[in-house]
């Protein structure tokens, strides 16, 4: 009789309205490390699945999108916590997906934690900065301030597997959007990996909805989605692909971030791009006097 | 189920006394719930698609009764909705007109008006809906005054109490009065399933109400859960089967409340369909009470036709 353990091998599946399912479809793929050795087999996702995740984010805006930005910020920095406690997890998963070093995964994961937090600390701030009190010829008070734009669907970073994941799904969730996030097609197990985490954070069922799958398969049915209003290409490494993506998205009028051509370093400050990208303006006019 | 042609016969004299209509209830064959359930789960599963599901769609739609029954409801609304029924996407003049609309009856002269011409029937509940806690004579003439506002289908409410305590023959006799109430009017009797407790009982109601002259039964109010179920519905179905091989006379079947999307439609056809055979399958013989339900159906019939999903910006708002 063998003395060694049976091992437990993993097969994951997609993270929807705060749920584990199994793909509709039932179909998984095998997830290598950067030298192609087995990891895991991961859930690959369907046309019916972004479906499902779609229903499940609208399904969640309203509450989400109202609640308050204080309350979204807390919400963000528990996220932060709950990473932190599986600080070792993601650390190793990132240097098997990545194929980096101990040390460069460490200050990877630092650094997607800190960026929930700086995200988090933005939430109640971002109206005062991106809003604006306007002059009017009249007697009115004429307020903009930044809104959630709606439902969102990103496809996140191929190379940055967590990093660039926290950095496109963070600011728009802050701003009050929901979203369908689809992890990179290759190095999926931090997305995973967070999703565990979001499922015992704070965050309400819904908001963030991860599926693991082919980009190619997935994407073409979130961008022509009619309940679906924004699309960052972050992850789509295909111009082709993007294209297609960006034309299709014009039928129901969607905001689109581009494909960016190079890979953007993520340790980078990001600014208020992406916060903007997910908000628009509402303007108010108000009698002065009443 | 009784079906000798001497038991035919006996169908009206069972009514005569309370006892003989307790035990012409008392006698029809128990349900098997089991069997009900998984019978109705295994039909739940049939896959619908393309060509088959663009025409169950389409069916769906002109088999709802579009539904409000809020206290809340204003004249506009009704007429909003009026405008919804005639032309359920108003983009699209290929969908059809949904087969009614249901209100109360103080409302029931706004949509009769906004509907003339239209082919949508105007139904409206009466008799003290949703909890039928009234006297008869006040029955009677909340009836009375929805047909003399234009009402062409009346939805009655059964007595619960009075059936849950044995009183058949109270709920019979309301029934009846109600239906000579109506004129010409379509009655259709809600039996709020979900306040009868067991499938049997769901079955003695069905009998009852068809016994005393239902043109439809109807599952429920939409103020009870459970509302409509598929099991429940699979009795009714069963029940206006029987009912027709004994009698001759075809009953409709109304599934009502907790239909919301296209999906769940579907399967009630499909229901219909292996039960009750394609006769049913038109809007004179079955129908679904609905509000929301509709907008998905538009949507699911957007997504056939453009190829990509459709979402609620592009319906209209109820």
């Amino acid at each position: 009789m063998s003395t060694g353990r049976l091992e437990i091998r993993k097969t994951y599946k997609l993270f929807i309205g705060g749920e584990f399912p199994r793909s509709e479809s039932g179909r998984s793929y095998e997830v290598t490390d950067s030298k192609n050795r087995f990891l895991a087999n991961a859930a690959m996702g369907s046309r019916k699945d972004a479906r499902d995740a779609v229903r499940a984010a609208r399904t969640a805006y309203e509450k989400w999108s109202n609640a308050s930005a204080y309350n979204r910020g807390q919400i963000l920095y528990r996220i932060a916590e709950m990473m932190e406690g599986r600080k070792e997890q993601f650390v190793s998963e990132v240097m098997s997906s990545e194929g980096c070093t101990k040390p460069v995964a460490n200050k990877i994961v630092t650094a997607a934690i800190d960026r929930w937090v700086w995200y988090a600390g933005w939430a109640d701030k971002f109206a005062t900065v991106a809003g604006s009190t306007n002059p009017v010829a009249g007697p009115y008070y004429n307020f903009s301030t930044p809104v959630p734009i709606g439902v969102v669907a990103l496809v996140a970073p191929a190379k940055s597997s967590l990093l660039g994941l926290v950095s496109v799904v963070a600011p728009a969730i802050v701003v009050g959007c929901t979203a369908v996030v689809i992890a990179s097609e290759n190095r999926p197990l931090p997305a995973i990996t967070l999703s565990e985490a979001l499922a015992t954070s704070d965050l309400p069922g819904g908001v963030i909805n991860i599926l693991t799958g082919n980009t190619g398969e997935i994407t073409p049915w979130l961008a022509s989605h009619a309940d679906v209003n924004g699309l960052d290409l972050a992850g789509v490494t295909n111009p082709a692909l993007a294209i297609e993506l960006t034309q299709s998205a014009a039928g129901t009028i969607k905001r689109v971030l581009p494909r960016p051509t190079v890979e953007p370093d993520w340790f980078k400050d990001p600014g208020l791009e992406r916060l903007n990208f997910y908000a628009e303006a509402r303007t108010v006019w108000h009698p002065i006097g009443v | 189920m009784p079906n000798t042609m001497n038991q035919v016969a006996t169908l009206t004299q069972v009514t005569e006394t309370p006892n003989a209509l307790a035990e012409f209830l008392r006698g029809l064959p128990g349900v098997d719930a089991v069997g009900a359930d998984q019978r109705a789960a295994s039909l739940a599963t049939r896959s619908i698609k393309t060509e088959s599901k663009r025409r169950a769609i389409d069916l769906a739609i002109s088999m709802i009764d579009l539904t409000t029954l809020e206290g809340a409801d204003t004249q506009g609304k009704v007429k909003a909705m009026c405008a919804k029924a005639r032309h359920p996407d108003p983009l699209n003049s290929e969908v059809p007109h949904v087969a009614a609309v249901c209100v109360y009856p103080d409302l029931v002269a706004i949509a009769s008006k906004e509907l003339v011409g239209s082919g949508v029937a105007v139904a409206s509940v009466a008799t003290a809906f949703p909890s039928g806690r009234a006297d008869l004579q006040t029955k009677l003439s909340d009836t009375r005054f929805a047909v003399s506002q234009g009402a062409t289908e009346i939805d009655m409410v059964i007595d619960r109490g009075a059936f849950l305590s044995g009183d058949y023959l109270k709920v019979y006799s309301e029934i009846v009065a109600t239906k000579s109430a109506c004129g010409d009017a379509h009655l259709k009797v809600i039996l709020e399933t979900g306040e009868l407790a067991t499938y049997d009982n769901v079955r003695r109601a069905s009998w009852l109400a068809m016994i005393a002259g239902a043109d439809f039964i109807k599952t429920s109010t939409g103020k009870v859960t459970p509302a409509a179920t598929l099991p429940v519905t699979l009795i009714m179905l069963e029940a206006v089967r029987d009912f027709r091989e004994q009698t001759g006379r075809m009953v409709g079947v109304k599934a009502a409340g907790g239909i919301r999307t296209a999906k769940d439609a579907i399967k009630y056809l499909v229901l219909v369909n292996e039960t009750c055979g394609p006769d049913w399958l038109t809007p004179q013989y079955f129908r679904l009470g609905a509000s929301i339900l509709l907008n998905d159906l538009l949507q699911q019939r957007q997504k056939m036709i453009t190829g990509h999903y459709s979402g609620p910006d592009y319906v209209t708002i109820d």
